[in-house]
This record gives C-alpha cells, sequence and structure tokens, in this order.
C-alpha cells in the first residue's frame, strides 16, 4: 500500500500531462496537475528548513567536526528568516497603505533585498568566479597528449580557442587573402582556411552532429524511463513497502 | 512721422510659434484607424482562442516621424448579449496586426473592435469586425501529430520488449563502465575507511535525471549497506531529501541492514546553487570521501564539484542528461555516464530481465531516428537534383517541418 498509492497519483498525474500534451481540452487539466507540485514543493520548504535546523544544531550540540560552520548556517538561516517574514524595511503596498506587511518582502530597498544584494550576491559571484581556475585545471589535464584521441581533443580545442579570439582571425585573415589575391587571383579563394570558419564549420558540423547524437539518446531514455515509472515497471524511487 | 514699432524679439517668437503649431498638428489630431478586422479561430486548442488581426492604421509607418501610432486597443463583446458594451481584452505594439485572445468562453460569439491609439492618447475611430465569432473546439492537436506518432512507436516499442524480456527471451546488453565501477567505487571507500558521497544534482523529484539519479543511488546504498561503509547525500531539494531518504532505507532493508541506516546522513542544504556547492565542496575537503557520485541534473556547479573530488583523491562516477555539462564531468571524473546510460542505469543496475527489455526498446526508438535521418539526406540530395518547387523538395520541407520539425521530434 505504501508504494501502490504513490504508484497511482505517479501514474494518473503521468498520464494526465501527456494527455494534455495532445488533446486541448485536456490542457487545463494538466496545469492543475502541475499546481499540485507546486503545493507540495511549498510545504517541502517547511521541511527542508526544520531539517536544516535539526542537522546543524546536533551538529553543534555534539561539536562535532566543523561545527562552527554550522553555527553560522543557523545564524545566517535565522536572520534571513527573520528579516524575510519580519518584512523589515517593507513599505505597506499602495492597496493596503493601512496594513504595516501589505508590501512584498522582496521590494526594492527591504531588509531582505539589501541582503540579497549585498551579501547573497557577492558570495554567490565569487563561487561563480571559482569556476575560471577549475576549467584551467580541468583543461590542463585533459589536454594531456597522452594518445592520438587526446592529440586530436588538444588540437581542435587549440582551434577553436584561437579562433574565437580576435588574435585568431588577425593572423589568418590578412596572410590569406594575400595568398588567395596571388595565388588565384581571388582574395576570398582561401577564405575556407580562415581560423574563424574552420572553427564555424568545427561547431556547426562535428560539435552539432556530436550533440544531436546526444540529445536523441537523452530524449529517448527520458521516454523509456518515465514509461517505466509510469507503469510501475520501476520502483526503485519508491521506497519500500514496509 | 510715422515711428515704427518693432520688437527686436518678433522674429525669434514668430518662428517658435510656427514650430509650436507644426509640432502640434499631428499630435492633436486622433490617428487614423485600422481597417479589415477579421476574427478567426486560434487552431489547435480547447476553444477559448481567437485570433483578431487586422491592417494597419496609415498612420503606422516605420519611417513615421513623429511616430503618431503609440499602440492599438483591442475590444470585444458578447455578441449575443444586447446590453453588452466592448470592453478592452488586449493591447499590440504599433507595427502588430495581430492578437490572440485565449480567455474566450467556449461557444460565445464575440465581437471585436480595434482603435488605433496615438502617443498622445487620443483614439481613433473603432474599426468593428465585419463578423463574429466564435472559438472551435479542437479534439487533437494536429500540430502534434508526429510527436505523438514517433512517441507512441517508441512507448510501444518499449513496451513489447519489456514483454519480450518477461518471456524469458535472453537479451543482450552491452557493458556500462560508468556502472560496472558502481561496486568498485563503493568498495574501495570501505577499504579506506572512508565515506560514499551521492549527489542526485540540483533540481527536484519531478526532473527525470533526478529521478534516474535516485534509481542509482539505490544500488549505491544497497552496497553500501552490504559493505558496511558510510553513505552521506547532501541535497538542495527537500523534496528530494525525502524521496532519497525513503530509497535508501528500502536499500539498506533489503542488504539486511535496517540498523545501519541512519536517517541524518541524507539531508537538506539549501535550494540555492553556489549555496549547495559551497556547502558540498566544504564538505569534501574537510572530510574527504573516498567515493563521489553525482547523478542528475547539474549545471555551473558540475566542474566545481567534481573539480574538488579530483583535487581531494576520489574515485568519481557523473552520470548526466545536461551536454553543456558532460566536457566537465568527462574531463575531471573517473566514469562518465552520457545521456542515455545514465537513464539506464536503473535497468542495468537491477538486472530485472523486463527492465533491460526497455532498453531494447530504446535501441529500436534510435532505429527509428537514424531511418528518418537518413531518409531525410538521402531526399534531401536528391532534391538539389531537381527543380526547387517540385514534390521532392514538398516532402523534405515536409519532412523538415513536421516530422523532424516543431511538430514532431524537435517539439
Amino acid at each position: 500500500m505504501k508504494r501502490t498509492i504513490p504508484l497511482l497519483i505517479a501514474a494518473a498525474t503521468g498520464f494526465m500531462l501527456i494527455l494534455s500534451e495532445f488533446i486541448p481540452l485536456t490542457q487545463s487539466w494538466g496545469r492543475k496537475v502541475m499546481i499540485w507540485f507546486d503545493i507540495l514543493a511549498a510545504f517541502a520548504f517547511v521541511l527542508g528548513g526544520a531539517n536544516l535546523l535539526k542537522i546543524h544544531l546536533q551538529k553543534i550540540s555534539n561539536r562535532r567536526v566543523g561545527w562552527g560552520y554550522s553555527v553560522i548556517t543557523v545564524v545566517a538561516f535565522t536572520i534571513t528568516m527573520v528579516i524575510g517574514l519580519g518584512k523589515f524595511g517593507v513599505t505597506p503596498s499602495e492597496a493596503f497603505p493601512d496594513f504595516a506587511w501589505s508590501g512584498d518582502y522582496l521590494q526594492e530597498g527591504s531588509g531582505f533585498d539589501w541582503m540579497y544584494q549585498h551579501i547573497y550576491l557577492p558570495l554567490a559571484s565569487t563561487m561563480f568566479a571559482l569556476l575560471a581556475f577549475y576549467i584551467a585545471s580541468a583543461a590542463f589535464r585533459a589536454f594531456r597528449a597522452k594518445n592520438t584521441e587526446a592529440i586530436i581533443l588538444l588540437t581542435t580545442a587549440f582551434i577553436v580557442l584561437l579562433g574565437r579570439t580576435y588574435a585568431g582571425i588577425w593572423l589568418t585573415a590578412e596572410p590569406l587573402a594575400w595568398l588567395g589575391q596571388n595565388l588565384f587571383g581571388d582574395a576570398q579563394a582561401l577564405a575556407m582556411f580562415r581560423l574563424d570558419v574552420i572553427v564555424d564549420n568545427i561547431m556547426s558540423i562535428f560539435n552539432m552532429a556530436g550533440n544531436r547524437a546526444i540529445m536523441i539518446g537523452i530524449a529517448l531514455g527520458i521516454v523509456a524511463l518515465s514509461l517505466k515509472v509510469l507503469l510501475g515497471v520501476d520502483r526503485s524511487y519508491l521506497g519500500s513497502e514496509e | 512721422m510715422i515711428r515704427s514699432i518693432s520688437n527686436p524679439h518678433m522674429p525669434r517668437l514668430t518662428l517658435l510659434a510656427i514650430m509650436l503649431l507644426t509640432a502640434a498638428g499631428p499630435l492633436a489630431a486622433a490617428p487614423r484607424p485600422p481597417s479589415q478586422v477579421t476574427v478567426t479561430d486560434l487552431p489547435n486548442d480547447d476553444g477559448t482562442g481567437l485570433v483578431i488581426r487586422w491592417n494597419l492604421s496609415p498612420d503606422d509607418t516605420p519611417d513615421a516621424k513623429p511616430r503618431i501610432i503609440g499602440q492599438y486597443n483591442i475590444e470585444r463583446k458578447d455578441n449575443d448579449d444586447a446590453n453588452a458594451e466592448f470592453e478592452l481584452i488586449g493591447e499590440a505594439n504599433l507595427g502588430e496586426a495581430s492578437l490572440e485572445d485565449k480567455e474566450c468562453e467556449r461557444g460565445v460569439e464575440y465581437l471585436y473592435r480595434v482603435i488605433a491609439v496615438g502617443l498622445d492618447k487620443s483614439q481613433s475611430e473603432p474599426t468593428v469586425a465585419g463578423k463574429a465569432a466564435a472559438g472551435q473546439l479542437q479534439w487533437i492537436d494536429g500540430s502534434r501529430l508526429w510527436f505523438g506518432v514517433i512517441g507512441l512507436v517508441v512507448c510501444g516499442a518499449v513496451v513489447v520488449f519489456i514483454q519480450i524480456a518477461k518471456s524469458g527471451r535472453e537479451l543482450k546488453i552491452r557493458k556500462i563502465a560508468g556502472l560496472e565501477a558502481v561496486d568498485e567505487a563503493v568498495g574501495r571507500a570501505t577499504e579506506m575507511g572512508r565515506s560514499v558521497l551521492f549527489i542526485p544534482g540540483i533540481l527536484d523529484i519531478n526532473d527525470m535525471q533526478t529521478v534516474s539519479g535516485i534509481t542509482v543511488l539505490s544500488r549505491v546504498a544497497g552496497l553500501a549497506a552490504e559493505y558496511g561503509a558510510q553513505l552521506d547525500v547532501p541535497t538542495s531539494r527537500s523534496l528530494v531529501m525525502t524521496t532519497a531518504r525513503e530509497t535508501v532505507q528500502a536499500a539498506y532493508l533489503q542488504a539486511g541492514r535496517p540498523d545501519a541506516y541512519n536517517e541524518d546522513s541524507i539531508y537538506y542544504l539549501t535550494d540555492e546553487q553556489f549555496g549547495y556547492v559551497a556547502a558540498v565542496t566544504g564538505t569534501m575537503v574537510r572530510e574527504k570521501p573516498a567515493a563521489c557520485f553525482y547523478m542528475g541534473a547539474f549545471f555551473a556547479e558540475s566542474l566545481i564539484l567534481a573539480e574538488t573530488g579530483n583535487s581531494i583523491g576520489a574515485i568519481q562516477v557523473a552520470g548526466t542528461a545536461m551536454p553543456s555539462q558532460l566536457p566537465f564531468f568527462v574531463a575531471a571524473c573517473d566514469y562518465t555516464l552520457i545521456g542515455e546510460e545514465f537513464f539506464a542505469a536503473s535497468a542495468y543496475l537491477s538486472g530485472e530481465k523486463h527492465q533491460l527489455g526497455s532498453l531494447k526498446g530504446q535501441d529500436l526508438g534510435k532505429l527509428v531516428a537514424v531511418g528518418l535521418m537518413v531518409i531525410g539526406c538521402l531526399l534531401a540530395t536528391l532534391a538539389g537534383f531537381s527543380e526547387p518547387d517540385g514534390a521532392l523538395s514538398s516532402v523534405v520541407s515536409y519532412l523538415k517541418d513536421h516530422v523532424l520539425g516543431d511538430g514532431g521530434l524537435l517539439l
């Protein structure tokens, strides 16, 4: 029963969504079904918050390794929640000017907005900026010319990287135009060997073909897995009956 | 003697007055109305949509300077109600000559009119549609016909092969290195006395990648329970956390180690992408797990996670259906499940025959796709040698636009 009911709900919902793609009359039903998930997700926020507090308070209480980070997490969580729910710095909405809490907590200039702009965004940007260094270290490892495939990868990557910069165009455009003019009497005769043109060809032919092959595989995989889930063939995500 | 009275500023004032009059002239007049308003049914909908089209006002020209028209107001009224008045239902920008009204009541006839509105808010005379119209219900969305046909073929093939597999016929499935490595990775973590880290992506449980990741988690948790390894599952969505808990608990139960299951090892961190990454990479650096699994939907955080895992010397297995993140995982992980391999994981790892049948169904889908591509290439090549508006060109464009295009595979 513990698995059967969720399975029935999943199957009914899934088939309803599929039907709504093809039968216009059921489109609104499909939209309603999607709202169910939003409602569930909204309740799950409370669940997530409670779990976060529980785990970190336990960690602090047991003085486990890294408990200091848990203190920061709990403090940050509490401050954010109080400022957001308390709507600090939020002016009342035009519709209800007499009610202090009627404004939107995301309002520009509110306490929550200030925290988002001045604390969250810089921190998130810092994490994102780290990506540049990780790309460099990953590229260094990936482009080591260990075998034939790696050499092809390295060469292609070098051409694409160079071709995407102004240097790539500058290095090949003028010399090839001069050569074409002198050898064939046409400055555009060798234009196909310009680095930017080669890069366009690599990206739109070889790269695109590979990408599409992967995409077709992914689409078929999603169809097969969805069908297995809806038909109850694959129940591994549902937990046990006990 | 007659003395002339002259004001030295007179010429300038006159000029200013002329300029003001010239400028104010067109603004003061109401714009000319649009013409030929027609209303037709919105195709492939549930009968609640109509399309209103009109010819632009003569004042609505791209090179009109100063601009005269600001927008068009579209109004409607219930044609059967004698007391009904026109109500504004939408606005269109200048240069736009149509609007879709998707808020109609099925079966009700509406009469529409369009008014050109000037920049100075002056309104033209309304142009009323020649006749009223009502939305028509279409039972099947014809624009998705080919998508449905291809979907049916693939789904049918999956179901048929599942039945064939159930009947006991042997199906040959190629080895997938990334999935074979799951045992090795968990075993290694056990030997080293370090934990196993499993990350089910950063999207919610309604994404199929997350569902696929959870099925792999089932296998990883079973092995961790069997070997006695510690398993950590930080999640970025609380619904994923609850699902993962159920799955891991079931796996421990199946392995005969329900006592070893620790609910707190599956925990929620944050929905925020980089907040999640910061917390997970921090844990990785401090606790140094010996095996890291990344199975689900990933975005920019993929490389940060995988490179951190690489730097601590963990054996790493990744699987995702995000093509843009695959190169990062390939560069930084020991094994990567690419696209369809990732979705094959649950069938492959379960070893159940009827599940393996679904993989054969996928293969048939691939055959259909390859067949369509080959046919398309051949026809396109032949069409290149034939007349531009010939039958072959029509077939190629139908194949491209309907079967493979927006109404078909690319829907």
